[in-house]
């Protein structure tokens, strides 16, 4: 396939749509929120371009409800919203774990609890991407801290979606979706543009959840000879109701396994300056730019600060998390919430000091605000 | 009865839709679901479909359950919400038959807005909805096509809320078919989901149920027979219903077609509207089916 780059000036929303299309993704379903509703505008436009559909829905469950269905028919689907659809989505993100859907779902985070400040910034959906829709279950989150990570990461997350057969979350935050940068624009990868994992048995054989090694089962759309089945409730290989023990827990542990046997491929984190850091600045999202700022101005103060950015936030990085505040003598973590990450920074590192910079009035956290938790550290 | 009896040939066609395996069912004895499931293959039969074109989503509650006894594909999804799973199934394969089981709690409960705008929308969903008239899955309380006044298991003295007409409220939010039969009337409940399923845009077909472990044991129906007895006297063909008093028509059920529309459903309002951007000098890229 022939790379065409082409290099523009966008915002982050519209980053995301482009690399949702990019990805192959031909459908939406939403119900505009600030900060997201750029994502529904431009889908209105482009995919009557593409040959693709969008459905301005009544709320956030139909919208995650017509998606789930969307991928059922075969079709790459995502949503856009802000936390307060997001919370509305929860249930039937349970169902596309639970059926196998792939999808995206895109959270462009704002404040809250409840409509709290409506338009402005946050980072505090962290557990709700997490442990939002009930049950045990798996879930893959990503951050990103640039356009062009809006770009990027959304055709990842696709990606992830049809290899895991899983949802995906696009966990960004508002300063990311309403930020203009340079992007560069690559023509969509093979795999991008590849659909899941289609069934290639015997006809009149298909299982539709009978999964391969890798816990992931394949895929057949209605309309071939083999029926498609996709079943909320309790299911085996057949996608029939099987409630049994022994069922119930190889079908919860498999769902739970396929995502987490692989964390290690999964999980994206990136370094800067953490070679020799006693400070280990842990950070995602905006508040990742204003991290390395922060770090680069304490090492002109001689401090050694280093930063681990989550671009993975689900499966959380442990392995990378552990490795980086291992060699610290000190853990800053800044985030727009009282300390969601912090969280799970502490679980995995039991050693260093953990400082929070904690910001939930609506502001993005400055570099000087960082920097001095930095310096604190040492004192 | 013995087999011999029984008519050979196409009208048998309906064994193919239904996964005889599965079967006896897990309804309890004297509930109308039988009915209705047995009206919707037989349907599909006498329609020439086959189980590959037909795409059922199921909601949660009682009939709900159905897809387990159905051989074509099957989305059986959160209680609520079909009509939004069936929307993305229909809109990206407008080529298949795509069937929204659901009950009264289903539909006109905690789905009651994704009902209304399903109809507004005309989105070419086919509505199969079994109203008995309570939540029978979960024990029999109240539902929000309780009649006022019935009792239930949280409406012991009585339901102090008026129940909904569903069949109403889909015809006037806009749906091209509505019609509303009982499990009494079977054979007219077949030709009406025949007649939905042929009827472009959004269709629904209300179907009054027998829930005789629960609705009909605390209203003085003792026996499924009592239920259907019940369904039978108290429905009222909307022709014969057009001359009666609001008061004469209280106890009653009508039922009939109420809409038969040919307006155009979403998908063809949608690639109109395609058609309208490219005439605008809008570069689209044609339609791949199931892109």
């Amino acid at each position: 396939m022939t790379q065409v780059r082409d290099t523009r000036y966008m915002q982050g929303n519209e980053a995301i749509a482009e690399g949702a299309f990019a990805a192959g993704a031909r459908f939406f379903a939403g119900y505009p929120i600030t900060p997201s509703s750029e994502i529904a505008e431009i889908c209105s436009r482009r995919l009557l371009e593409l040959g693709g559909v969008y459905m301005q829905m009544e709320d956030e469950i139909a919208s995650m409800g017509a998606i789930i269905g969307a991928s059922f028919a075969g079709v790459k689907a995502f949503t856009a919203t802000s936390g307060p659809g997001f919370s509305l989505m929860q249930e039937n993100i349970g169902l596309a774990i639970m059926t196998e859907m792939p999808c995206v779902i895109v959270n462009i985070q704002r404040s809250g609890p409840s409509t709290g400040l409506a338009t402005k910034p946050a980072q505090a959906d962290v557990m709700q991407a997490r442990w939002g829709t009930h049950g045990d279950h798996a879930i893959i989150a990503l951050c990103p801290t640039s356009v062009q990570d809006c770009y990027d990461l959304t055709i990842t997350a696709f990606d992830y979606a049809e290899r895991f057969r899983s949802p995906v979350v696009l966990l960004a935050d508002e300063i990311v979706g309403h930020m203009r940068e340079r992007v560069v624009l690559g023509a969509p990868t093979a795999q991008a543009a590849t659909r899941r994992k289609p069934y290639d048995g015997e006809p009149g054989k298909y299982m539709p959840y009978l999964a391969g090694d890798d816990g992931v089962p394949s895929f057949a759309p209605p309309g071939l000879a083999d029926l498609g089945r996709a079943n909320s409730s309790m299911h085996d290989e057949t996608g029939f109701a099987n409630n049994t023990p022994d069922n119930a827990t190889r079908v919860i542990r498999r769902l739970y396994d396929k995502v987490y046997r692989a964390a290690g491929e999964i999980c994206l984190t990136r370094e800067y300056m953490t070679g020799d850091c006693d400070v280990a600045v842990v950070s995602f999202g905006a508040t990742a730019r204003a991290a390395r700022a922060a770090a680069m101005a304490a090492r002109e103060e001689g401090i050694k600060a280093g930063c681990l950015t989550i671009v993975t936030m689900w499966p959380f990085p442990d392995v990378a998390v552990t490795r980086v505040c291992g060699r610290a003598k000190a853990i800053v973590v800044p985030e727009m919430n009282l300390g969601q990450v912090a969280g799970e920074v502490r679980r995995v590192s039991c050693g260093p000091r953990i400082v929070g910079v904690n910001k939930v009035n609506g502001e993005g956290i400055r570099p000087v605000e960082i920097l001095e938790a930095i310096r604190g550290t040492l004192s | 009865m013995t087999e011999s009896k029984a008519p050979r040939g196409a009208n048998r066609a309906y064994k193919r839709f239904l996964l005889q395996r599965a079967l006896p069912h897990f309804w309890c004895p004297g509930c109308g679901n039988g009915v209705v499931l047995g009206a919707i293959v037989r349907a599909l039969a006498s329609l020439g479909l086959s189980p590959s074109q037909v795409v059922v989503v199921t909601g949660i509650g009682c009939w709900g359950k159905a897809d387990d006894y159905l051989n074509v594909n099957a989305l059986h999804g959160t209680h609520g919400r079909a009509l939004p799973l069936a929307t993305g199934v229909k809109v990206n394969r407008p080529d298949l038959t795509v069937l929204a089981l659901m009950g009264d709690g289903d539909c006109a409960t905690i789905g009651g807005n994704h009902l209304l705008h399903s109809a507004r929308r005309n989105i070419g969903v086919k509505a199969i909805v079994v109203n008995n008239l309570n939540y029978g899955m979960t024990g029999g309380q109240y539902s929000s096509t309780t009649p006022g006044d019935k009792i239930t298991s949280t409406s012991p003295f009585g339901d102090p809320e008026r129940g909904l007409d569903i069949a109403g409220v889909a015809a006037v939010a806009g749906a091209n078919y509505v019609a509303r039969s009982t499990v009494y009337h079977a054979a007219q409940t077949e030709t009406y989901i025949k007649e939905a399923i042929t009827a472009p845009g959004f269709g629904l077909v209300e179907v009054l149920s027998t829930c005789p472990t629960y609705f009909g044991r605390l209203n003085s129906m003792r026996t499924a027979v009592e239920s259907m007895n019940w369904l039978k006297s108290a429905a009222v063909t909307a022709k014969a219903a057009g001359g009666m008093s609001p008061d004469d028509l209280r106890e009653r059920i009508v039922i009939g077609r109420f809409c038969s529309r040919t307006d155009p459903d979403f998908n063809q309002r949608y690639e109109e509207i395609r058609q309208r951007a490219r005439d605008r000098g809008f570069r689209t890229r044609e339609v791949v089916s199931g892109r």
